[in-house]
Parts: structure tokens; sequence; C-alpha cells
């Protein structure tokens, strides 16, 4: 599903980001990132996401190569990866129902069937009350989950979650880790970064730890 | 279908968006609907004039002097064949006779008239051509000037000179003002565009982050570009029409001291179809230009 292939990324400046970075993620895998803030974790998921482009090596996603893929193919490779990020990227001009639908919007779903759709989402969230709510009248907890109920709206079979929990109480974290967990039974493949050894012990899974942008064994 | 609710629901997006800013909508709009008006208000005050001049001229004439000592026969033969001709409607004959009786009449120099030994006046034809166009005039006369027997060509195309002269020098100055105007508007629209795009960026980060193509990103700014410009155009159309209804009242007061009927045009349907086709088209190009400069600024990181 996902494949490093000693993948270096330098950013302008001379920052090594990432270092011959190998290794591979099977379909329906959950796997860790970890290591402190600075080890390349969010490097690491912008490449797959390609919002950043590796500066030599190969990482692949679903058959295609991120290093050489046409602008023209970057949306279509998005909407196959849900994005789950730290600060939400919630939009507070439309209630949380309207920010669920965005993606569905974006890829020409019917109205009707996308409605059925963002609610099954909301429901699965624990967030089909609040759908009138604006975003920014939810709780940092509650945005999360709003912001994962955005990413798996549109049935992505990879999901990327960059520090999920960061922010958030044990309660909540769980909360959100017990989601992560019920879309790993159903197949999806997930790409979590955390720095929280306490959702580690809790939901063991193969974890890749980071340090100065290089894989430590 | 899809496609089509698609756009409805953009559309929709869209008025509610122009909505939601009401006074600078209505200010951007009242801007370039003034913009517009100024050279369709030229336009509209050319085509008056050019139907005035066409109407004072009447139908053009030329007038045909004949050498003195044509016989009746070749006088019947030359009406035959100029009747025959393709770019004359209807030939009149005036004899030599007629003509000074008319002369009398109509000058009121009968005493000085009758003082005259003998008729100096020629023969003559009234030509009444199909085409009231100088050129297509003036080719006529030209060609009837090598005809036999044809002492003298006259048309009166001075006047008309001077009057396709001055509608000429109004044409360049309304379309100088229409090219001018036409950027001011692409660039209102550029910079409304570049505002909005700004105050967007968040939303477009995120759209682009979960998988949108630049069209559909690109889409609603251009039809907002398109609305505006629309709006703006019926801003336009109104303006002018509101003019003419304040102006015509004055001109027909004016038009009577001269026992005219004239009074100015208002737009045709397909004049003002083809201003608010322009004024959208042109607030879509604005919008696209401000869209392809700005929205590939705009990268997720």
């Amino acid at each position: 599903m996902i494949k490093f292939n000693q993948v270096y990324k330098r950013y302008p400046g001379g920052h090594e980001a990432l270092k011959n970075m190998s290794f591979d993620v099977a379909e329906g895998e959950m796997v860790y990132l970890t290591g402190h803030s600075g080890a390349g974790k969010s490097t690491l998921l912008k490449l797959i996401a390609a919002i950043e482009r590796p500066t030599s090596g190969s990482v692949l996603v679903n058959g295609q190569n991120i290093r050489s893929i046409k602008p023209v193919a970057i949306p279509q490779l998005r909407r196959n990866i849900g994005l789950i990020f730290q600060d939400h990227k919630l939009l507070f001009d439309r209630n949380a129902f309207d920010n669920v639908m965005l993606p569905l919007q974006i890829c020409g779903f019917d109205h009707r069937e996308s409605a059925k759709r963002v609610r099954a989402a909301l429901d699965k969230v624990g967030l089909l009350e609040r759908e009138k709510a604006n975003p920014i009248a939810l709780s940092g907890g509650e945005q999360q989950r709003l912001c994962i109920a955005r990413a798996i709206v549109n049935r992505p079979t990879i999901l990327l979650a960059d520090e999920p929990t960061g922010n958030l109480d044990t309660e909540y974290s769980n909360e959100i880790m017990n989601i992560f967990k019920s879309f790993h039974q159903v197949g999806v493949t997930l790409l979590i970064s955390t720095h929280d050894e306490g959702i580690l012990r809790q939901f063991p899974a193969r974890a890749l730890h980071l340090k100065k942008g290089e894989l430590q064994a | 279908m899809k496609t089509l609710i698609e756009h409805l629901r953009i559309l929709r997006h869209t008025l509610q968006r122009l909505l939601l800013t009401p006074n600078a909508t209505l200010l951007n709009i009242l801007i370039i609907g003034i913009a517009l008006s100024l050279p369709v208000g030229g336009y509209v005050l050319l085509k008056s004039v050019q139907a005035l001049g066409s109407q004072v001229a009447g139908t053009p004439q030329i007038s045909v002097f004949l050498a003195s000592g044509t016989s009746s026969s070749e006088i019947e033969r030359i009406g035959d064949k100029l009747k025959q001709h393709n770019a004359i409607k209807r030939v009149e004959f005036v004899p030599r006779d007629t003509a000074l009786k008319k002369l009398q009449q109509s000058t009121g120099l009968a005493d000085v008239i009758g003082t005259l030994a003998q008729n100096p006046l020629p023969d003559a034809f009234i030509i009444y051509p199909k085409d009231g166009d100088v050129k297509t005039l003036e080719a006529l006369r030209d060609e009837l000037k090598t005809w036999p027997r044809f002492e003298h060509v006259q048309l009166d195309s001075a006047w008309m000179h001077k009057l396709e002269a001055l509608l000429n020098f109004g044409r360049t100055a309304v379309i100088i003002l229409a090219v001018l105007l036409s950027f001011a508007l692409i660039a209102i629209t550029f910079n409304t565009i570049r505002l909005q795009i700004l105050t967007r960026r968040e939303e477009i980060e995120v759209a682009k982050l979960i998988g949108a193509t630049d069209a559909f990103i690109r889409r609603p700014f251009l039809y907002f570009g398109l609305a505006q410009g629309l709006l703006g155009g019926i801003a336009a159309w109104l303006l002018v029409a509101g003019s003419l209804l304040l102006l015509n009242h004055q001109v027909n007061t004016l038009a009577q001291f001269y026992a005219s009927n004239f009074s100015l045009q208002h737009l045709t349907l397909s004049d003002s179809l083809t201003l608010l086709g322009f004024s959208a088209y042109l607030g879509w190009l604005g919008a696209w230009f401000s869209v392809s400069q700005h929205l590939w600024q705009i990268e997720p990181r």
C-alpha cells in the first residue's frame, strides 16, 4: 500500500528532514509513527499525501510514485487518503455538517446520497446531534472527531493522522483511538503519528520510530 | 445531470456570497455599470445622430444635366438605359421647360427669368439610387460621367462626407472609451477576486488537501466574476435607459422648434444582449486572470 525506498527529504536551506528512509506498510495495516517533534513524522505523512515531494528515493502510494506524480493526478490520489490534522483545519464559515460535506462535494456526489453519508460519518464519531453547530463552538476533542468524520466520509482506503491526540486528555484520546481501531477492523490502512506512550501501550501495533529523520531499528 | 446540479449549487453559493457583502457588491456593480454606460451611451448617441443624418438627407439624389441639343429620342433611350441600371431605383426626367417653371415658382426670381430671351436650363434626369452609402453613390456618379451626352453629373456629397467624418470621429472615440473601460472592468474584477481568494485561503487549502481539482476551486470564483459582470451590465443598461428617458424629454421639446420628431434611440434587443453578454464575459475574464495569477500560490504546507 505504502512503500518508502531510500527516501531523502531536504528542505530549501539544507535542513534534512528525512534520511534514507525505507519501509513498507501493508494494506489494512495499522502503523504508528513515533519520535520527538522535529523527528520527521509530519514530513513523512506529507510525502504520502503528496503535499511534499521526496528529494530522492521513491515513495509508492497505491502503486503511484509521489516523486514523479503529475499535478493533475494529485487530487485523485488525495481522494483516496483521509487526512487528519493536529490543528483540524476545519472551516469556521460553515457548520459541522457542511464541513463533512466538503469532500463529497469535491467528488461531485449526488446531494441526497451525500447527506446520508455525512450523517453516517458524524454518527460514527458521535457528533450526529451537533451537525448544525459551528466547529468553533465544539470542544477540542469534538473538533478532532469532526476532522476524522471529514476524513472518512469519502471512504478512503488510507487514513493518515498527524498527532490526532496531541492536545487531548486521556479520555478523549481513548475515544479517538477506539474510532481508529474500528476503521482498522474494516480494513483501512492507518498511519498514526504520536508521541503518546500511553496510547502505544493501550492500543498496541507496529511502530516506526523516527529520530532526527532516520528510522530506528 | 449531476454536473448541472453541481453548477446550480455553485451559482446559488455565488449569489449568496454576493449578498453576504451587500455594500461592496453594490459598489462594484455600480462602478462597472457607470464604466460601461459611458461607451454604451456614446454608441446610442451616435446611432441616433446617424439616423438623423439619413433622415435629413432623405433619399440621396444624383442630378444629370444633358448636353444641349440632345434629341427627344436620345433622351428616351437614355431614360430606358438608366431605368435598367442595377444601382438605380427610380429615374425622373425633368424637361428644361418644367425646370424653368419650377425655378420661377420656387425662387421668386420670376421677374428676372421673365427677361431671359431663351431658356438657359438643360434637360435633366434626377436619379434616385438604391443605396445611400457615400462610396456607392460616388462610384455611380463617376460611372454616369462617362456616358455620352451627359454634360454634368452632380452629387451633393460634401455634407455627407462631413457627417460621415464626424460620425467616424465619434465611433473612434467610443471604441477607445470602450476598450479602456473594458480594461477597467477586468481590473475591478481581478482585484475583487484577489481579495476573495485571500480571504478564502484556508478553504482553498483544505479543499486542495482533500482532493479538489483546480477546476473545482476555480469555478466559484469564475462564477462570481461572471455574475458581477452581468449585474454590472444590467446596471449599465438601466443607467443608459434612465438617462435616455430624461434626455428624450428635453430632446423632444428641442426638436419641436425644428419641426422634427427626432429622439434618441433606445438600445435594441440585440444591442442589450450584446452589452450583457460582453460585460459578463469581461467579468469572467477578470476572474480568470485573477484566479490563474493567485491560486497556484496557495499550496497546502
